[in-house]
């Protein structure tokens, strides 16, 4: 009990210390720290899952992403601290940010008691899926839609970053070379890590139907493995108009989609399964998508192709 | 028996994090904070960890722990490493 106000207080003040905090490399700071924070609270409500995932994508994966933009946004730093927006704009944006806490807070105050649950039907039909992780049956069975949806609008991130590539460097690689320097901290890390990295990755992504873990939380930890070797020298950036990157990429979603139009004929309705060999089927989807959730993931963090493709 | 045993390392653990704390908020300069905090990490966790082996079930649930100590002296290790280098006067040009 005592533990859990600490948390809710630290978790609070961190929040409030990353709103305010002027500079944005000190406040993507605070957000990565309060997404640590906030994957506690999830454990603390015995909801494990969803910690992994806070933690590896809320505050790994998008801290990368946020830390990746303030270094490309600090030269135009000083020149926007020195823009003052005009009274009625901020007014504006007071009044929205406060309608839409009030109303947060009004929906979260007036949820029923107890709250709404399908969990005793996803325990009763879990047997048919094969899996054993509810979590796990929900978000590739019972809800695979959403799951489809979400790898999808992943794909058209990536694609909308990479049209922020001048014509003249379309299709190059993305992001600087990093050179590399075989004494130094960090290719021996990187030496040393990765392979232990890449066998949690599967590890995660494998344990998913059974327990805590699944396909996103594993691609995270696998697309980190390649940032890192990337960010040591060891391998550089392919150009993002390789044929086989575009495959990685595609495969996922495209293997998720044509099994669950495969539904319509083998179990009656899209994204069905026959109960026979439903697992088969699921694991089918699964390896494809985090194979391509990592690359997906990677390549967000590589940011735009910068180098013009050698020809 | 065993619970004492954890009882102690586990607060010897938190003690060397506490003092790394207090060291990071109170040393002078960047070198001697990450001096520090390596403390914490290193001692620290390796304290808890040590405490927490007391308590598991099975070889498997200490290696994974043992594991999760490693990976964290690695990773600090390094960070430490790479943040002493742009720290360092005359370090890194960036």
């Amino acid at each position: 009990m005592a533990f859990d106000v600490v948390l809710a207080v630290l978790v609070l003040g961190v929040s409030i210390w990353t709103v305010t905090a002027r500079d944005t490399f000190a406040a993507v700071v605070g957000f990565v720290a309060f997404g640590l924070l906030v994957a506690l609270v999830w454990v603390r409500l015995a909801a494990p899952d969803v910690a992994l995932t806070e933690a590896a994508l809320g505050s790994g994966l998008t801290g990368g992403l946020l830390l990746g933009a303030s270094t490309r946004l600090a030269h135009a730093e000083p020149t926007a601290a020195g823009e003052q927006p005009g009274a009625i704009l901020r007014l504006a944006v007071a009044a929205i940010c406060t309608v839409v806490s009030a109303g947060l807070a009004a929906l979260v105050l007036l949820l029923p008691e107890p709250a709404p649950t399908l969990a005793p039907q996803v325990a009763e039909n879990i047997a048919a899926t094969g899996l054993r992780n509810p979590v796990t049956a929900v978000l590739m069975a019972f809800r695979a839609i959403d799951t489809l949806l979400e790898v999808i609008v992943l794909l058209l991130a990536l694609l909308g970053m990479w049209s922020l590539a001048p014509d003249r460097l379309w299709g190059g690689s993305p992001g600087q070379r990093h050179h590399v320097d075989l004494d130094s901290a960090l290719s021996f890390a990187a030496q040393l890590l990765v392979p232990v990295g890449i066998l949690v990755g599967i590890h995660i992504f494998w344990v998913g139907s059974v327990g805590p873990g699944g396909e996103f939380q594993g691609a995270t930890i696998l697309a980190a493995m390649w940032i890192l070797t990337r960010m040591a020298g060891l391998v550089d950036m392919p150009p993002v108009s390789r044929r086989w990157l575009r495959l990685v990429l595609v495969a996922g979603p495209a293997v998720f989609f044509a099994i669950g139009l495969a539904g319509f004929a083998i179990a009656g309705a899209f994204l069905a399964y026959p109960a026979s060999y439903a697992k088969l089927l699921i694991l089918a989807i699964e390896i494809p998508v985090t194979l391509s959730i990592a690359a997906t993931l990677a390549l967000l963090v590589a940011g735009p192709p910068e180098r013009a493709l050698q020809r | 028996m065993l619970d004492a045993l954890t009882i102690v390392t586990v607060s010897a653990g938190a003690f060397f994090f506490l003092a790394g704390t207090v060291g990071l908020l109170r040393f002078p300069d960047a070198l001697s904070r990450l001096h520090a905090l390596t403390k914490a990490d290193n001692l620290g966790l390796g304290l808890v960890v040590l405490g927490l082996l007391f308590q598991v079930e099975g070889p498997f649930a200490a290696l994974k722990l043992i594991g999760v100590w490693l990976l964290a002296l690695l990773a600090g290790a390094t960070v430490t490493q790479l943040i002493a280098l742009t720290a360092r006067p005359g370090g890194r040009p960036e």
